[in-house]
């Protein structure tokens, strides 16, 4: 009987994570005592937004549970209450009690009910906690948008609270005729002019709604009784607004009796059509909420966040994109369109006096694919912010923890990267924050002893720089000890004692694994994973990072990654009669050789001397078994300097042929991974190249 | 259950043999032999063309082509099956298969010397693989059937494409 709401839900539950994300960072710049109604008229109208659609969707609980964070903030915004740390702890408390409850409902689990009402209980202590600044003689506003009280219009929540108040104001019955709609006219704005008269009330009667397959959309069946209550509101204002309708309803206008009885009702400050649409329906089914012993639902909690990861893994990811992009497609696409009938005029009738033409067609097609094919990658391109807004509450809380005074700089956050690097680079940078927060800034009674500023200072930047972003995160706080660094290394046995590494390479013994230079383990860092996990993470994206670090200053990690996973530049080598793809990223340099330039060790590998330094070599067509093309060429070829892992190495090939940009495909969609290969690609004559994994060689190499 | 009702209405019009329990096969040659795989596997059937070779992997695996932009993998079914190796002529088939698991299909392309025949089969006069020693394994044969006095063999799709897995597993 009922709208198919589900296929809304995925919108709807976007909207309301975006709207918890805007409630999250308002919460974190409120200043505490001082009131700035523009933060918390945002954190409010997120509020007000999920809660007015979890109701439309019937997930009761949310919107209940919103409902009493609206009535905490809405106390803040008139200035009824003071704005205080504990408070504000609690609503971030609340945030994320809401997130974890539309999670759960999105992946159609249970809602933990035990954390639910642990967070309820400690947002209404907050409530009828002593910080009210004035007891609130107003009542508090029941803006339940809860369908259940639209359709059944029975008076229940509301009369226990009577308003007691001396309301000026005046009372409407509207009732519009059925075809109030077809003549244009939408009671919704009506109602948003009364609202600007004066606070306005809506009880919707909806008895007069027939059966959903009676119901024709198109009519009006529901009639309203409206109340607006304020001072200097003349008849006369309210006729007007009424003007338009006159002719196409019943209406009866009445001045409010002094302390009018109380009424059942229903305020709708906007009432959205949505939710309207909703109420000529009969209700969605509420989600169940069964609850269950405290003992399993802890045993629950865990096996739920289990099954959740598993489920945001499978579930289809969805993209939004600014309309601007879209029309510069289009505009791109018809561009090429007339490109491509232009040259097909061309070849029509071809004669050889055409060619000039024919030159410039191709080439005006080249620049429209090159242009669309750029525009198409924009479509995926998404601010870093996507990213880095989840970090200030991440300090906020960490810091708080720790007892460290923090603040968090966040530059470039607009720079726009690709959304699957989006998606993969959250993970390594939680990690390195995490670090920067629990190692490298320092207690405030030490900060102060090393005369810096007592509160520290980590800056999280992002720009472009050749075709990459560069995420830098930067810590004023005590640096990296390179001796205890390198002592610790030689006590795990990580490295020989008489080695001598470079200043980049003592930094880089931290992505070690197992290397943890903490002296104790918390449950924030220091166990020495993670380090290790995060250079791999970045590596598989292509990127590298790196560390600069001085004592007593502070550190610098800097993360490169390539702004897309699905285009590289490339270079293509000739082995034998195959072609490879080197990413151009990797390559340091080229150089000629012949066989007497390389040195044997051992007898086995072999090294070649690049200005002092020896680098080992792989011979491509001697890791790769290829046998075609001429043998005798490869007496001389061409070194290829590329740096995998960290490291330098050659990789001899027979030649270099072009750079160009290349698509990367999968080539475990249809096969499997192959070693020293990290995909492939389809070159301009339609035939497969594919691309190689220097690091992934570097190590085939070496086994 | 969708699959028996198609094949049902393919037969009705070709055949009045047992309906319920047809299914059709394409038949295809390796050298003299004969082999069956259930057409519905079949996405389609090209003309044998160049591949990129993949570094080392066994040899049957002959390389990857582009297929309409993904990636292809070919095996060649004369060498899997350890048979005597033929030159790629302009005749040379490739035939491209799909297999799925519950959540992904892979497609691949086969190499066979020519494709023969859709041949209709009743389900009850497949006959289980004997053994046949050493030179064909039968793991990849699901059963034989008899079509005009030919013996054909009915080849497992996914059993044919599942080994990649398995060698996979054991490299790496």
């Amino acid at each position: 009987m009922s709208i198919d709401m589900s296929q809304f839900h995925q919108v709807f539950f976007e909207e309301c994570f975006e709207g918890l994300e805007a409630m999250e960072s308002g919460l974190l710049t409120l200043d505490m005592g001082d009131i700035d109604s523009e933060i918390i008229n945002t954190i409010f109208r997120g509020a007000h937004s999920i809660k007015g659609g979890s109701g439309t969707f019937g997930f009761t609980v949310v919107a209940d549970y919103t409902h009493i964070m609206e009535t905490l903030l809405d106390e803040m915004r008139d200035g009824r209450r003071k704005v205080t740390q504990p408070a504000v702890d609690v609503l971030l408390g609340s945030v994320d009690c809401l997130r974890e409850m539309l999670t759960a409902i999105q992946n159609e689990q249970d809602v933990n009910n035990s954390s639910v009402a642990k967070h309820k209980a400690a947002l209404e202590a907050v409530l009828n906690g002593s910080s009210v600044a004035e007891a609130p003689v107003l009542p508090i506003e029941h803006e339940a948008v809860n369908e259940k009280t639209i359709i059944d219009n029975i008076p229940h929540v509301d009369e226990e609270e009577s308003f007691e108040l001396d309301e000026q104001g005046w009372k409407i019955a509207f009732c519009p005729y059925l075809d109030l709609l077809k003549t244009g006219n939408d009671p919704v704005r009506l109602f948003r002019e009364l609202n600007e008269l004066g606070e306005l009330t809506t009880i919707v009667n909806v008895q007069d709604v027939p059966g959903f397959y009676e119901l024709d959309p198109e009519e009006c069946n529901i009639s309203w009784d409206l109340k607006v209550v304020g001072n200097d509101i003349s008849g006369d204002d309210i006729k007007e607004i009424f003007n338009w309708v006159e002719g196409d309803c019943e209406m009866d206008i009445q001045p409010l009796a002094k302390t009018s009885k109380p009424s059942p009702t229903v305020n709708n400050v906007i009432p959205e059509p949505v939710a309207i649409a909703v109420s000529n329906s009969p209700a969605p089914k509420p989600v169940e909420v069964k609850s269950k012993p405290n003992a399993e639902a802890k045993k629950a909690e865990s096996q739920d966040s289990d099954n959740e990861t598993a489920k945001n893994m499978a579930k289809a990811s969805s993209i939004r994109v600014d309309t601007d992009k879209i029309d510069t497609l289009i505009n791109m696409v018809g561009e090429v369109v007339i490109t491509q009938s232009m040259l097909g005029l061309v070849g029509e009738n071809f004669s050889m006096d055409k060619v000039g033409q024919l030159k410039r067609g191709l080439a005006q097609l080249e620049r429209h694919t090159r242009d669309l094919q750029q525009s198409v990658m924009n479509i995926r391109m998404l601010p870093i912010s996507f990213v880095f807004s989840r970090f200030p509450r991440l300090v906020h809380d960490i810091s708080s923890k720790l007892d460290k005074k923090i603040v968090l700089k966040l530059v470039g956050e607009n720079t726009e990267v690709d959304k699957a690097v989006v998606e993969l680079i959250n993970d390594p940078l939680v990690h390195l924050i995490r670090n920067s927060l629990d190692h490298g800034i320092e207690m405030p009674a030490d900060r102060v002893a090393a005369g810096k500023s007592e509160t520290g200072t980590i800056e999280l930047k992002a720009y472009h720089r050749g075709g990459h972003i560069v995420i830098e995160i930067i810590d004023d706080g005590r640096g990296l000890d390179k001796d205890k660094l390198l002592s610790k290394a030689i006590e795990k046995g990580l490295i020989e004692e008489n080695n001598l590494l470079t200043e980049k390479q003592i930094f880089e013994l931290i992505f070690m694994p197992g290397f943890s230079t903490a002296e104790q383990i918390t449950d924030i860092s220091g166990r020495g994973v993670g380090m290790d996990v995060v250079r791999r993470n970045i590596q598989s994206l292509g990127g590298n990072i790196e560390i600069v670090s001085e004592l007593g200053k502070g550190t610098t990690i800097a993360i490169h990654l390539p702004l897309t996973l699905a285009i590289l530049d490339g270079q293509s080598v000739a082995v034998g009669d195959e072609t490879y793809i080197v990413p151009l990223v990797s390559i340091i340099e080229s150089i000629n050789i012949t066989e007497r330039m390389l040195n044997k060790v051992a007898g086995k590998g072999e090294t070649f001397r690049l200005r002092n330094e020896y680098l080992p070599v792989i011979r491509m067509r001697k890791i790769f078994n290829v046998h075609s093309g001429n043998p005798t060429k490869s007496k001389e070829g061409v070194l290829v300097v590329v740096e995998g892992q960290g490291e330098l190495c050659c990789l001899l090939v027979d030649e270099l042929l072009g750079q160009q940009q290349v698509v990367i495909k999968s080539l475990e969609a249809n096969y499997r991974r192959v070693e020293g290969v990290s995909g492939a690609t389809i070159l301009g004559d339609g035939s497969v190249a594919l691309i190689l994994d220097v690091p992934g060689l570097v190590r085939f190499s070496t086994r | 259950m969708e699959q028996e009702a198609e094949n049902k209405d393919i037969d009705q019009y070709h055949y009045s043999r047992n309906l319920d329990n047809a299914v059709q096969y394409l038949s295809f040659a390796l050298g003299k032999e004969e082999y069956g795989v259930d057409i519905l596997r079949v996405q389609e059937i090209r003309s044998w063309e160049p591949v990129s070779r993949i570094p080392n992997v066994p040899c049957y695996e002959k390389g990857v082509v582009n297929l309409r932009g993904s990636i292809v993998p070919i095996l060649d079914l004369r060498e899997r099956f350890n048979l005597s190796k033929a030159e790629y002529t302009a005749l040379t088939v490739v035939v491209v298969l799909q297999t799925g698991d519950s959540n992904k299909t892979r497609i691949m392309g086969v190499v066979v010397d020519s494709v023969s025949d859709v041949i209709s089969v009743d389900k009850t006069e497949i006959q289980s693989a004997p053994d046949f020693g050493t030179k064909v394994s039968n793991e990849f044969i699901n059963g034989l059937v008899s079509v005009n006095e030919r013996m054909v063999m009915l080849l497992d799709v996914d059993k044919l494409l599942k080994l990649e897995e398995l060698v996979d597993q054991d490299e790496s």
